[in-house]
């Protein structure tokens, strides 16, 4: 019983101890945001690492989610008759929720994860203390860009995936299923908002860029420098990322249009 | 300034370093001088690469002071700390290449951060540095495609890109076919000279650090065992620095781990 409670005790503390580093971390990565604007070319090697290597994956995985909710929206909303509404309900799940959302996990897997092994390893074969010891600080050089360029990519990200999840959407609905093509675009049209839905799926993909990005590159930063330590730190940030980028979606969503 | 000061460029006065429970360095003071190669050496384990991190500010003693061309280390402001260090180069052990980055641009890269060159001068500045190691003709490869003593002769390139007043090489020679430890010992060695630079090297391959040490400071269990010039310590009256710079098998750190008496083990049931 006594061991339980130490055992508790001590991963409480560490958990803290590493809630600090990371908060620490964030600090020193968003200081060094102003020297960038004169080095943009650091941010947009980035951009195109984290961002444009990403789009197949975004892409493809909208276009299917897209067609699975034209698919089983048709379904529900045909018992009913609303069979004309499906534009407005694919585009209201995909701009409101599954755009930010799933992209983001996408993002975590195919771009957070790289972003830890990447640093891990700098740090492992002891990139990153070289570099302290050339007079270069590794948090400003090699940590804040790729912060910067994954809270760049990751709204432009949930808007592609949204943007082709729609055009998924209308191939099942409108192309397979017979649903009118203009009351599919028109019903969407009159009734998504720009602010309530677009707006706020927009700030949610910047919440979960900056939560994601945050993650990565701390737990790459932050790992033992050997092979496993790099390994674990990877699993943790899909896991991590995960975990909040679905807890932060549902406070978000309290926030934004629930009355909670 | 006194004559000792003068040609003192690193003095580490009493200090104090652990790790968890386990202390690395309990009370050690010793002096580098000026322009000459100063090994420290001593078993695996026993914090040299630490102490190389202690005297770059990367890690914070416990007690004492390490003092770097008349200034404390640990108490510079980063800024400060940063400027310090452009003046010392360090070659890692593993040479700590970027590795998305050409053998030309490591060497330039330090350069790149801290001056605002011409590309025109950029580019004479590398070739010299590479030349100087003999890898002039490798500028184009990356560090995936070197073998690792070619990686730490890069390495020893951009260490020297800023022109420093010292480097620190640790374990350079660890891993090294004879030929690569050859070519990396005579360039340790003619670098300091032609340069003018002050040179550390950590490590416990005793006989090439004694072919080129002027001075060698021997570390074991936390403490300066001995000190003095490679001849003088290995004739030195401690039969613990014997053992090392000779590395026999048996001594004062015994050959077998600590155990039972051996007929009395061999006869229990």
């Amino acid at each position: 019983m006594l061991h339980y409670f130490e055992t508790l005790g001590r991963s409480t503390r560490e958990n803290f101890a590493k809630l600090g580093r990371a908060t620490f971390f964030l600090l020193l990565t968003l200081q060094g945001i102003p020297d960038i604007l004169p080095r943009l070319s650091l941010l947009i090697k980035q951009l195109y690492s984290v961002g444009v290597l990403s789009i197949l994956i975004i892409s493809i995985s909208g276009l299917f989610v897209g067609m699975v909710l034209g698919l089983q929206g048709y379904y529900v909303l045909s018992d009913f008759g609303a069979d004309e509404t499906l534009g407005l309900m694919v585009a209201a799940s995909l701009v409101r929720e599954l755009g930010p959302v799933v992209s983001a996990l996408l993002f975590a897997g195919r771009a957070g994860s790289a972003l830890t092994a990447e640093i891990g390893l700098m740090k492992a074969t002891e990139q990153l203390s070289g570099m302290e010891m050339m007079a270069v600080d590794p948090v400003r050089r090699i940590i804040t860009p790729r912060f910067l360029a994954g809270l760049m990519s990751l709204p432009l990200l949930a808007a592609m995936f949204s943007a082709i999840g729609i055009m998924g959407g209308h191939i099942v609905g409108v192309g397979m299923l017979g649903v009118d093509d203009g009351a599919y675009w028109s019903q969407m049209q009159a009734s998504i908002d720009f602010y309530d839905d677009i707006l706020n799926g927009v700030i949610k993909s910047v919440a979960f860029g900056f939560v994601v990005s945050w993650i990565a590159l701390f737990e790459g930063y932050d790992t033992l420098p050997t092979s496993e330590g790099v390994s674990r730190a990877t699993t943790r940030t899909v896991v991590n990322s995960a975990f909040s980028v679905l807890a932060l979606d549902f406070i978000l969503t309290a926030l934004m249009f629930g009355d909670i | 300034m006194t004559e000792l000061n003068k040609n003192t460029l690193i003095s580490i006065k009493n200090l104090g370093f652990s790790r968890g429970n386990k202390h690395i360095f309990d009370n050690i003071t010793l002096d580098i001088p000026r322009g000459k190669i100063t090994a420290i050496m001593g078993p695996s384990g026993t914090g040299k690469t630490t102490l190389l991190k202690l005297i770059g500010g990367q890690l914070q003693p416990e007690q004492g002071s390490v003092t770097v061309d008349q200034q404390n280390v640990h108490q510079l402001k980063p800024s400060q700390l940063y400027s310090l260090r452009k003046k010392m180069g360090m070659l890692f052990q593993s040479g700590a290449l970027l590795t998305d980055l050409s053998v030309f641009e490591n060497v330039a890269f330090p350069l790149r951060e801290h001056s605002h060159l011409s590309e025109s001068m950029i580019r004479t500045l590398v070739l010299m540095k590479l030349h100087a190691v003999g890898l002039r003709g490798a500028r184009d490869l990356m560090p995936s495609e070197l073998s690792g003593g070619m990686a730490r002769r890069v390495a020893l390139a951009r260490a020297i890109a800023l022109d420093p007043m010292m480097i620190m090489y640790d374990e350079p020679f660890t891993g090294q076919d004879p030929i690569s430890m050859g070519v990396l010992v005579h360039l340790i060695k003619s670098l300091n000279t032609s340069l003018g630079l002050t040179s550390i090297i950590v490590s416990h391959d005793v006989q090439e650090t004694a072919e080129i040490a002027d001075l060698i400071y021997v570390i074991a269990d936390g403490k300066v065992i001995d000190h003095g010039e490679p001849n003088a310590l290995m004739n030195s009256s401690s039969a613990w620095v014997q053992q090392f710079m000779h590395g026999s098998a048996d001594g004062p750190v015994h050959f077998h781990y600590p155990a039972p008496d051996y007929h009395s083990d061999l006869l229990t049931t």
